[in-house]
């Protein structure tokens, strides 16, 4: 985006001018969840909200969009304006003929935005049925031409679709059908692209770009992620907690930002280039050859339906190394981990971990080796046990192992010193801590039985950036000085680079490409992984140093 | 790792959320907040006062509830016989108050019995996979039978008692707790906590009763609420169909349907067990919706 065409868009009257914006708690107007919050967005402008779970990028969005619900949050001060109207004061006839006509918003998870009985066709026309007077007829055709626009491949099957046939960018598109029919002049997008694989991301990055040219329509972009920003932003509004932390263009957020919590923010994003690392030379903890995971389907009456999630996958971690196994969803990186630390049974090949095969080991074998294989998962808001100490969460493993209780409880205070939480955290329920102390605590818990493998499944994938370079850094930390094997499941290319000494590549259950992490993200060989890397958003900016990178 | 990672991380996040769960002492104050409400007040003291009259029954009543006296029957309200007697000259004060004993015994112990019964079946059916098709099915099929055939065909069969009663209350109640609790059992089981716990070798009994069967609590309680009522109602409409307990014993269902020949001539007979019966159902649906709310929520925005 030229500086040109945003000198343009700021001389002409915004389309949406949010001026001094305050949500509270309702019933307590002192409680502010957001709090003067004020910017602006042209035509053809496209605007990025970034901010960290809880800084009230959402709240602000769904403010303007007069979503709050009621009975928790209400809209204490400012003004919205839209088009020079406040929506503040709309009613809510009012709204709802503004909400389809003049502003739109598309959602994070398209599942959930869209109606799961209903087909995709019927979703759409529903907003030409409420909204305009045509004829069944006319709004067939408009339905269709815009389905065309949002290139979706055979519009005639995709009508008569239903949600759960699409794939997650084609559910993407629909929605953003459903958005852009009435031809808004604003659109809120939420997260639209975080529940989506890079290449989708890239694509439905792409088309929003695509129609809000064609119709120059202003674009509010919440996002958590500066690659995005780097990628599509004409401005950036930075918040944290419930405040407007900066307002600046793109190029002076990224490269020359204000305050210390930008720069913190933007610093923190990880290189894609990974630092030179030694090779690792230990004994191999964990070798895996020839693993195969089939699903199986049973049908009453009918052929046996098969599906491959992992195919023929070998590999091996060295003590105290970190091999990063990255790819999309569905490239089955996540079967692997979960055949490995033996949650799922592999229906081919073999498990070793430390001389032993433990792919089909059965009772109490099994449990021996489970102590030298732990994971630690991705949700860490779902891996403890909301009703358990975090204490007892910890000692459980020890506990299992015939370690006496006293004796386990002091390990415990040791681990909880290992991963920087203080002693007495171990009283306290899960519910008390954040995210990244909780996944702090779950990597104490699996390091609790002195593991030799460590199975990483996306365990830094819902933490917000700053947090994942504090757990990143602590997994590191933790292998230098036990020397455990780790196997690093992750989708995000960044954070491979950022940690893994080797990188395995999958897709579709099958093993792409295998190296030295540094060799795999500069120069990668094969053309998937070139087309995982070119659709990393932001790769062409250099966060730590906040500036551009040479291509 | 040193303090100040934590400090900066800390600054970072928002404040872990409130505590919702597991935290007893809001349970306890949410459930004294709902009785400012006039309903569930009412409700409240309704079953106070009934759950009272029962236990202490034997130092209340004015006469024996069983013992007939034939020069007696009919007798109007005096000072003696407060409600007056019925048919057979037994005074139906006295047998109001132990046919509250009867319901609540088979009220308590049809949800007790239903509850223990289905627990373990359900989390059997929910945890060994290859189980769960037959229990599943079995379970069906006891559903599809009309639970009033069914008590009759077991009282026919055995002979009128309480103890049969029970039974014929209980069972056809056990699949509607087994669903409830294989459905939790299914959900929890792909639980990332309880993937830890396997992937600690946690051995399966513990991983039951430590991580698993702990979330069927609140729901069960709840559910408890509604067998207890519904049990209630069919001991007296088994009683009311003569297929219940034995016609001496004094329960509300037995009262109406001794009553009901009588019931152009002295309609209190059928009117006073019916009125307390319906009161107790009421009270005891409307402490249940309650508790539902507060301990289940979400379910509570649903309906």
């Amino acid at each position: 985006m030229s500086n040109q065409k945003n000198d343009l868009a700021q001389t002409g009257r915004p389309v949406l001018d949010v001026r001094n914006l305050a949500v509270s708690l309702a019933g307590n107007p002192s409680a502010k969840v957001v709090s003067d919050v004020s910017f602006t967005v042209h035509p053809g402008e496209t605007v990025c909200v970034v901010g960290e779970s809880g800084s009230g990028k959402s709240v602000t969005a769904f403010s303007i969009m007069g979503l709050l619900s009621r009975e928790a949050l209400h809209c204490s001060g400012g003004r919205i304006e839209l088009d020079g109207e406040n929506v503040l004061e709309a009613d809510k006839e009012r709204l709802r003929a503004l909400r389809a006509t003049r502003m739109a918003m598309i959602f994070q998870e398209p599942m959930t935005a869209l109606n799961p009985v209903e087909t995709v066709g019927e979703q759409i026309d529903e907003v030409l049925r409420i909204h305009k007077r045509m004829g069944r007829k006319a709004r067939r055709e408009k339905v269709m031409e815009m389905l065309e626009a949002v290139h979706l491949p055979e519009p005639e099957r995709i009508y008569s679709s239903y949600p759960h046939q699409l794939s997650g960018g084609q559910r993407q598109r629909v929605v953003i059908c459903i958005a852009l029919i009435l031809e808004p002049r604003l659109l809120i997008a939420d997260e639209p692209t975080t529940a989506l694989d890079v290449t989708t991301q890239k694509q439905i990055l792409l088309l929003i770009r695509e129609l809000q040219e064609k119709h120059n329509t202003a674009v509010l972009f919440i996002t958590h992620d500066f690659g995005v920003v780097a990628d599509i932003a004409d401005r950036v509004v930075v918040m944290n907690r419930g405040e407007v932390v900066e307002v600046g263009t793109r190029e002076q957020i990224l490269s020359a930002p204000d305050k210390d919590y930008t720069r913190m923010l933007v610093s923190s994003v990880p290189s894609l280039v990974p630092e030179a690392r030694e090779a690792h030379d230990g004994d191999i903890v964990l070798s895996v050859k020839g693993l195969g995971k089939v699903y199986a389907q049973k049908r009453f009456l009918g052929a046996r339906r098969e599906v491959a999630a992992a195919v023929d996958v070998d590999l091996t971690v060295r003590r105290g190394e970190i091999l990063g196994v990255v790819g999309e969803s569905g490239s089955g990186k996540s079967t692997v981990a979960r055949c490995i630390v033996r949650l799922q049974d592999p229906t081919q090949g073999e498990v070793v971990v430390c001389g032993e095969n433990i792919a089909a080991a059965r009772g109490s074998a099994l449990l021996s080796v489970r102590k030298r294989i732990q994971m630690v998962f991705q949700d860490p808001f779902r891996s403890l046990n909301p009703r358990l100490t975090v204490g007892e969460s910890i000692i459980e493993g020890l506990t299992n192992f015939g370690v006496a209780r006293a004796q386990a409880l002091r390990r415990a205070g040791e681990l909880m010193g290992l991963v920087g939480l203080p002693a007495d955290a171990l009283k306290r329920y899960p519910h008390q801590f954040s995210g990244g102390q909780r996944q702090r605590i779950c990597i104490a818990r699996a390091l609790a039985l002195e593991p030799d493998v460590l199975v990483a499944d996306e365990a830094v994938s819902a933490l917000d950036v700053s947090v994942q370079a504090q757990v990143l850094e602590l997994l590191d930390d933790i292998r230098r000085k036990t020397g455990v094997g780790v196997l690093f499941i992750t989708h995000d290319l960044r954070v491979a680079a950022q940690i893994c000494d080797t990188i395995m590549v999958m897709q579709k259950g099958k093993i792409v490409e295998f190296g030295p992490a540094a060799d795999v993200l500069t120069s990668p060989k094969q053309p998937y992984t070139r087309l995982l890397l070119e659709a990393a958003p932001g790769r062409h900016w250099d966060f730590q140093n906040f500036r551009p990178l040479p291509l | 790792m040193s303090n100040n990672t934590i400090q900066g991380e800390l600054l970072a996040e928002p404040a872990a959320r409130a505590p919702t769960r597991g935290d007893r002492s809001s349970l306890a104050a949410q459930m004294l907040l709902s009785l400012r409400s006039v309903p569930v007040f009412l409700a409240f003291v309704v079953l106070t006062v009934v759950s009272l009259l029962a236990v202490f029954a034997p130092f209340l009543i004015r006469a024996d509830p069983i013992a007939i006296d034939p020069l007696q029957r009919f007798a109007g309200v005096s000072a003696e016989h407060w409600l007056g007697n019925d048919a057979f000259g037994r005074d139906v004060y006295s047998r109001l108050l132990f046919g509250a004993r009867v319901s609540l015994i088979v009220g308590l112990g049809a949800a007790a019995a239903s509850l223990v019964v289905g627990l373990i079946i359900g989390v059997v059916a929910g945890y060994i996979r290859f189980a769960d098709t037959f229990i599943m099915r079995v379970m069906d099929g006891i559903m599809a039978i009309p639970s009033i055939l069914l008590a009759i065909a077991l009282v026919s069969l055995t002979g009128a008692s309480l103890v049969t009663v029970l039974v014929a209350i209980t069972v056809p109640e056990i699949p509607r707790v087994v669903r409830l609790v294989r459905s939790i059992i299914l959900n929890v089981r792909s639980e990332a906590y309880v993937e830890a716990a396997i992937s600690l070798g946690t051995p399966t009994y513990r991983l039951l009763i430590r991580h698993m069967v702990p979330n069927t609590v609140a729901p069960l309680i709840v559910q408890g609420t509604f067998i207890f009522a519904s049990a209630i109602l069919t001991e007296a409409t088994l009683s009311f169909l003569g297929a219940g307990l034995p016609t001496e014993i004094p329960s509300w269902g037995n009262m109406m349907a001794d009553g009901r020949m009588y019931f152009q001539l002295y309609p209190s007979l059928v009117l006073y067990p019916g009125i307390i019966l319906a009161f107790t159902l009421l009270s005891v649906n409307i402490l249940g919706d309650v508790l539902r709310d507060v301990l289940d929520p979400k379910m509570a925005k649903r309906t």
